[in-house]
């Protein structure tokens, strides 16, 4: 039997705000993967820390404090640090069109503005995870 | 480095790696487990239980810091239901936990229950082995939120926790059969709370009523947010420990649980066997059709599957 991908849904930064978090690790629930959730307010640190004890396939940040140009890529940093760049990592939240490159360029897959289907989600993480 | 070295060596990801593949039934990992058995017991297995939203997350985390200052390795194993629509689930424990996930001598694993209905996973036992191997000196099982009637934890700690919380029920609900009867120390958690009290009360007249207890379990008042109680819990589990090995109850149990555990693995590969059997000539099906339409009773029914699995 396959095993269900693991997706760990974090809130790196300062701000409060999980509703979409929490819509996004619903949706996954939803589409049959353990979505492991970390809670507001998570250092990059905590971040891979996470990751790794519960050995997940994906790692899905969201953000809106704007501070994801710094914390993004540096949670990118320390999963190849830690030998863990096989997990998939994407990024939602509110973030400028002019930054996604950048952000694509440090190793985050794919980002996901205000206004994306939860299926979109659901179908980018199924296409691009790396099954062990 | 081989994943039996960076198990042996306290390797996170390597455990992380192996407890993913005994989930997944993966020979490799059986094989590592089966090598290195004997690296383990060493380990006091704690079982966390009581209902959803009772705290056990929160006590968890607690219990850990203050072990932690004794300088033990503490292993972690929170489980939470996984979906019977979608095969999916949210893992939320670890939420509670969050200043615990950068400490070396931690290891939180989040696991959903996968079909499994007594409040363990499918995988619990192999975790639980595999943290063992890896050096931890307590291994916490925190079980799904339990109603009334989820009790393999019991089958798989050495010491069960049954937290409750006050406010859920009165007196009658303390005498009934199940989940009642399974704690070896009870806490009361949110005792900050109105009717605390009480609810300690109707549980120290309910263990009033049994005359046949080998050990007494203690009733405990905390509030794990406020960490009120908590100094007092931990020396409750190492007088439980102390109790269970002085008295060979522990070598009791965990033959006990030896048995469960093999019974369930045997069951396991019978089953197995049997969907085996079906995918290669879809026997299975034709007597659910035969038993569905009333020309066999299911017993009978029964006697043929086991026998066609006796000529495999």
């Amino acid at each position: 039997m396959d095993r269900p991908i693991r997706v760990l849904v974090a809130k790196p930064g300062l701000d409060g705000h999980d509703r979409g978090a929490k819509v996004v690790a619903r949706a996954l629930r939803d589409a049959g993967m353990e979505v492991i959730y970390t809670g507001l307010r998570q250092t990059p640190q905590q971040i891979v820390a996470a990751a790794i004890q519960e050995d997940v396939d994906v790692v899905a940040m969201s953000i809106l404090s704007g501070a994801h140009n710094h914390l993004f890529p540096k949670v990118v940093q320390i999963l190849k640090d830690e030998g863990a760049e096989d997990i998939l990592i994407v990024g939602g939240g509110v973030i400028p069109e002019d930054d996604i490159p950048g952000l694509k360029e440090a190793g985050v897959k794919e980002i996901f503005t205000p206004g994306t289907a939860t299926t979109d989600v659901i179908e980018f993480i199924k296409n691009n995870v790396k099954r062990k | 480095m081989q994943l039996e070295e960076k198990l042996l060596n306290g390797d996170k990801r390597g455990c992380a790696k192996l407890i993913s593949m005994v989930e997944n039934n993966d020979k490799e990992a059986i094989d590592i487990i089966k090598k290195l058995y004997n690296h383990t017991g060493n380990a006091h297995i704690i079982g966390i239980t009581g209902p959803p939203g009772g705290g056990k997350s929160t006590l968890t985390d607690r219990l850990a810091k203050a072990l932690r200052k004794e300088d033990k390795k503490i292993g972690i194993i929170a489980i939470d239901p996984t979906s019977p629509f979608s095969g999916g689930s949210i893992l939320g424990d670890r939420i509670r936990m969050n200043d615990l996930s950068l400490d070396k001598e931690v290891f939180i694993r989040s696991m959903g229950t996968r079909g499994y209905l007594g409040g363990l996973s499918k995988a619990t036992q192999g975790a639980v082995k595999l943290l063992d191997i890896f050096g931890c000196d307590y291994i916490f099982i925190e079980t799904v939120g339990v109603g009334q009637s989820e009790v393999d934890i019991v089958k798989t700690a050495d010491t069960v926790i049954m937290v409750m919380v006050p406010g859920l029920g009165d007196d009658i609900q303390a005498i009934k059969a199940g989940v009642m009867e399974i704690g070896d120390i009870f806490a009361i958690n949110k005792s900050d709370l109105m009717g605390a009290s009480k609810t300690a009360t109707e549980i120290k007249m309910m263990l009033d009523m049994s005359d046949n207890m080998e050990r007494r379990p203690p009733v405990l008042q905390v509030t794990a947010i406020k960490n009120e109680g908590i100094d007092k819990l931990v020396d409750e589990i190492k007088n439980q420990m102390n109790y269970l090995e002085e008295s060979n109850e522990l070598y009791e149990r965990r033959k006990n649980n030896a048995k469960t555990e093999i019974i369930k693995l045997v069951e396991e590969d019978i089953i197995n066997l049997i969907l085996k059997k079906n995918e290669s000539i879809g026997m299975l099906d034709d007597i659910a059709h035969e038993v569905a339409i009333k020309v066999l009773d299911p017993y009978t029914a029964k006697d043929r599957v086991f026998n066609s699995i006796k000529e495999l």
